[in-house]
This record gives structure tokens, sequence and C-alpha cells, in this order.
């Protein structure tokens, strides 16, 4: 049970949010995955900054959420799933026969497309985490839910009914407690595969500001079938195609000015 | 033209002129009598038992240990075997819930699906529940009292056969072998039911396998698993064959009081009653009201199960 050590993440004042700026904290070289003897990813090689939002778009099918679920091995749970290449995040080897899973699933955090609450209470479901880690203490826990849940801009629509189900929120709501969850365990990185697919305009802008905000302190990425969420939240894009990284760098360039025909056909709305 | 052409033919077409569909009233018919039918079948056994029954059954006769002769209306009792059905069933309970459980958790949690292992787990399993019951009784008698029971005698050196012979014991585990697959099945399906996205949430937490799947997946499965247990005891309640081998005694003057005594049962004592009797018409009286006696218990042992599923059930829902 080695732990892989990240680095201690000093934050500054000034924390840079706009694109190329601050060190790599994920590196992918080289990375291709199979199923079987379908590929799915081909040697897929990204760097991807710390403290910025990175967004992952492309066409159904193209292997973006695929990637995304290499970067805290879900992929793992999938039987016949063959991986190569290298993920680095923090400069260790996530895929170092030593590193252990549980660990690095505690560092860096994911959002899924359909909010998945526990059917427990509002209050179980951000304190699951911290309780996994065997934090006990009452006052601990009621701190870390109640700053868990501000943070996820969740607090005051919630605070008065903390013990009941978390079945009982609206669709936006049950995904802002899914955030709320994931960054109770305080990861480094929050992985979000689309986190706002299914939620209506006005729960998904929340989401949104959410985002913005949460990249003060959260390295994150996030797929998404949305243009025009890929341009307002994230620093950088990265754009997939049958399983391949067409073209990545700042969102700004990538949909005004892209290098390739089919990363330009796609973000105007072309093919996809 | 076209707007012309459709506003005359919407004048000059009609609805088809209602016709009666004979096909679907003879099928409903049909289904309806079929359903009535069982309904009758059911009316005529519950009620014949209840009519018959009903006046034999007195607070003396569910609260009387019998003397030797049981066939005497006026003097016998079925104490006893109630409470040594009721054992047997909860005994039973107690080995068939967490092995069937664990056995249905490794199948949808763990087993690597369609590898051969798993597969033949699956027949196997499926194929237990095809196997008749009195099979299961021979297999009791084989395995678990001449080949473990024995064993174990010679273990601790007992000068006599203490575990070597029918037993409570033994006729619990003969039943809990036999009812093993309706508990798999019925785990296996909820377990099945719970959304992948559930597990992957709680994995992404940080969990691990276990902690998800005791935190996560068995709470939400706890009705489920219920009904395989209330669906192992109702089948459990009325055998005989399993147990004729195993354990069931003829007569008894005393109540069991070790896992190691033998007992008496409802099942074989309605048996016992309507074959063995010197007087048949003598023990009629009393063989009905053991029958009654025999379905009470059973819908009492189920509606405590119910009870305890719907308690779950109801402290799920405030959660969830």
């Amino acid at each position: 049970m080695a732990e892989i050590v990240l680095p201690k993440l000093e934050v500054t004042a000034q924390t840079p949010l706009a694109a190329g700026a601050g060190p790599p904290l994920i590196e992918i070289s080289n990375l291709s995955l199979s199923y079987g003897k379908a590929r799915a990813l081909k040697e897929i090689s990204l760097n991807i900054r710390e403290r910025i939002v990175t967004a992952f778009i492309g066409p159904s099918g193209c292997g973006k959420s695929t990637l995304l679920r290499c970067l805290n091995r879900m992929n793992d749970l999938i039987d016949g799933v063959r991986i190569e290449g290298t993920t680095k995040i923090g400069g260790h080897d996530i895929y170092a026969p030593d590193v252990d899973v549980i660990e690095l699933r505690k560092r860096v955090g994911m959002v899924f497309q359909k909010s998945n609450p526990f059917p427990k209470s509002i209050y179980d479901n951000v304190a699951y985490g911290l309780k996994l880690q065997g934090v006990k203490s009452k006052s601990e826990l009621d701190a870390a839910v109640e700053q868990s849940l501000n943070g996820a801009a969740l607090w005051d629509e919630v605070k008065d009914r903390l013990h009941s189900s978390a079945l009982g929120l609206s669709g936006g709501q049950q995904q802002r407690l899914c955030i709320a969850r994931a960054i109770a365990v305080k990861p480094e990185i929050i992985l979000m595969d689309e986190p706002a697919s299914a939620l209506d305009p006005i729960a998904t802008s929340r989401v949104e500001d959410l985002i913005l905000e949460l990249r003060k302190d959260f390295t994150i990425v996030i797929v998404t079938h949305n243009m025009q969420q890929a341009t307002r939240i994230s620093d950088e894009t990265a754009f997939f195609y049958m399983g391949e990284l067409i073209e990545s760098g700042p969102t700004q360039k990538i949909f005004t000015m892209p290098k390739q025909k089919r990363t330009e056909d796609y973000v105007t709305g072309r093919f996809g | 033209m076209i707007a012309t052409d459709l506003e005359s033919k919407a004048h000059s077409q009609h609805f088809r002129t209602r016709k009666i569909d004979f096909g679907s009233f003879f099928l409903s018919g049909l289904t309806g009598l079929a359903t009535l039918l069982i309904l009758a079948i059911l009316a005529v056994i519950l009620g014949n038992i209840i009519i018959n029954g009903w006046p034999n059954l007195t607070w003396h006769f569910v609260s009387t240990i019998p003397k030797k002769d049981f066939f005497d209306p006026d003097t016998t009792g079925v104490l006893p075997m109630i409470i040594g059905t009721t054992i047997r069933v909860f005994v039973m309970t107690i080995f068939v819930l967490p092995i069937g459980v664990i056995t249905a958790i490794y199948l949808t949690e763990y087993a690597p699906s369609g590898s051969w292992l798993t597969r033949i787990i699956r027949a196997a399993v499926n194929n237990l529940a095809g196997v008749p019951s009195i099979v299961f009784g021979l297999f009791g008698l084989g395995f678990f009292i001449n080949f473990i029971g024995r064993n174990m005698d010679q273990l601790m050196q007992n000068p006599g056969p203490v575990w070597g012979q029918p037993a409570v014991l033994w006729a619990s585990l003969t039943l809990a072998v036999m009812t093993m697959p309706v508990v798999i099945v019925a785990t296996e399906e909820s377990l099945k039911a719970i959304p992948m996205g559930l597990r992957e949430a709680s994995l992404a937490l940080g969990a691990t396998k276990l902690e998800t799947i005791i935190r996560i997946v068995l709470p939400q499965a706890l009705p489920g698993i219920m009904t395989g247990g209330i669906l192992a005891v109702s089948r459990a309640a009325g055998e005989v064959a399993p147990i004729l081998f195993t354990g069931v005694a003829y007569y008894m003057a005393s109540l069991p009081g070790k896992l190691s005594d033998q007992f008496m049962d409802l099942s074989y004592h309605v048996f016992v009653l309507s074959t063995q009797s010197p007087d048949i018409e003598k023990t009629r009286p009393i063989l009905y009201a053991t029958v009654l006696v025999l379905l009470l218990l059973t819908f009492a042992l189920n509606f405590v199960a119910v009870l305890i599923r719907a308690r779950v059930r109801k402290k799920l829902r405030a959660l969830g």
C-alpha cells in the first residue's frame, strides 16, 4: 500500500488563471487503451496544468470520457481493459504497480454525468468520504459538511434539512451535492464527466458558476458536449476524434483559430 | 388543389361500422375463467380445512405435550410439533441467509462475469433448485449424519452416537442446502438492480470494494434479500422429505433441548396421523386441526418476515 506522493500545492494570493501558466500536474504520454480488441484511445500525449479548467471535447465515442476515467483509474473496474503508456500525476506514474488506487482516488475526485447521490441523508452523502477515512469526531464532520456544501453553493438551500434524504433534492441540487461530496475529501484534481448534461439551463449555469469558483482551489478536467460551455468555463481545451487527440491548447485559440481542419469543422458545428 | 382534395376525402370517408370482436371476447372470458378456477381451488382447500379444523382447534390442543397415544382426540396436543417446526425453520434461516448472501455477493460483485468457474457455479445453483427434496433428505443422512456427525463423535470420543444420529441441526442444515438456491437467486437479483452509478460514486471517493458493498450495496439490497429469506421459510416449513431421515421423530416424550436432539414436526405429524392411525374416523378431527395449525404457523412465520421487511423498507425510504 505505497502512497503516491503528490507535491504540496502552495495556495498563493494570485493564482494564475490564464492558460499556459503553472507547471503541468498531469502528464499523459503515449497512452493507449483497448477493450479486448477494440482500441478506444490511441497514443495520447497531453499535459494538464494545475488549477485551471481543462475541457475535453469531441463527438460521442471519441474516447474523451475513457481518458478522463484513466486519470482516477475507474477503468480498472471493467474486465478486459488494457492500458499502455504512462500517466503521471505530480510526477508519479499512477499505473505503477506499487500505487494504492484507493489513495489515488482520494486525491482525484470525480463527478459523474448522471447525478448519483447515495440514498442517504444530505449530511451522510457529504460525510461519506470522510467517514471512510476514519473521521469520527462530530464537530469535525459538521464543519467539513458545512464547508463542502458552501463550496458547492448548496448550503443555504439545504442547511435546514441536512438530515433528510438527498433523493428529495432537485436534479441540479443533486449534482451540486455530488460536487460537495467530491470536494469534502479535499482532492487535488476533480474530474467531471458531462456534469451538466442532464440539467436545465438555470441549473447548468449554477454548476458552471461553481466550476469557475472551484478553479481557484482545484485542478478541474471536464468532459463536455456543449461547445458554449467549454468556451465559458475552460482555460484549455483538448479535442478528440476517434480515440485520437487531434489538438489541444488555450480554449480561445482552439475555438477561434484551430490549427487542424477537423477541429475547426467540429467547433463550428459542421460535423459532430 | 391539395386542400380541396383533402376536404372532399374527409367528407366522403366514414369510420368503419363497429363490429363485435369475438376473438378478444373469447380470450378475456377464458383468462377470467382460469383465474376463477384457481381462486375456487384455493377456496375449497382452505375452506375445507378451516371448516373441519376450526372446531377442534382448542387452546388445550395447541398447548399440550401428548402422551404416548397421540391418536386420542381428547388428550392429544401439538405443542412439541409447533416448537419443532419453528426451531428447524429458524436454525435453517440462520445458516441459509449468510451463506446464500455471501455466495450471491461473490457471483455478482467479485466473480469475473462469463468465466468458466462462474458459469459452473451458476449452473450448480440452478440444478440444485431442481433436485427432488427426498434426494436432499438422503444427502443429509449420508453427508451430515454418517460423515460429519460420526467423525465429530470420533473426534470428541463420545461413548455412543451424539452427533452421528438424526438431530435438529442436521435437519436444519439439510433444509438450508435445499433452500440455498432461492436465497442466492433472490439476492443476486436485488444486487443487480442497484445502479452501477452508486458503486462508482463510492469507489471514486476512495472506498474499497468491500466498503462499497457493506455501506452502499447491501443496505439497498436488504429488502430483496429478505424476500429470498421469506421464500426459503415458506418452502422449508412444509417440507417433510428432507427431514425424514435427518432429524424428525415419530414420538418424543419431551421437547428438544439441544441441537443434537431429535424433534417432532407438524408436517410429519400430519403424515403420521393420516397413515398410522388405528381408527382413522376417530383421528380425522385432530388431523384437520393439525393441518390448520401447520397452515397458521407457516403464515405466521411468513408474516413475521414480511413485517421485518416492511420496517426495513420504510427505514430505507425515510432515508432514500
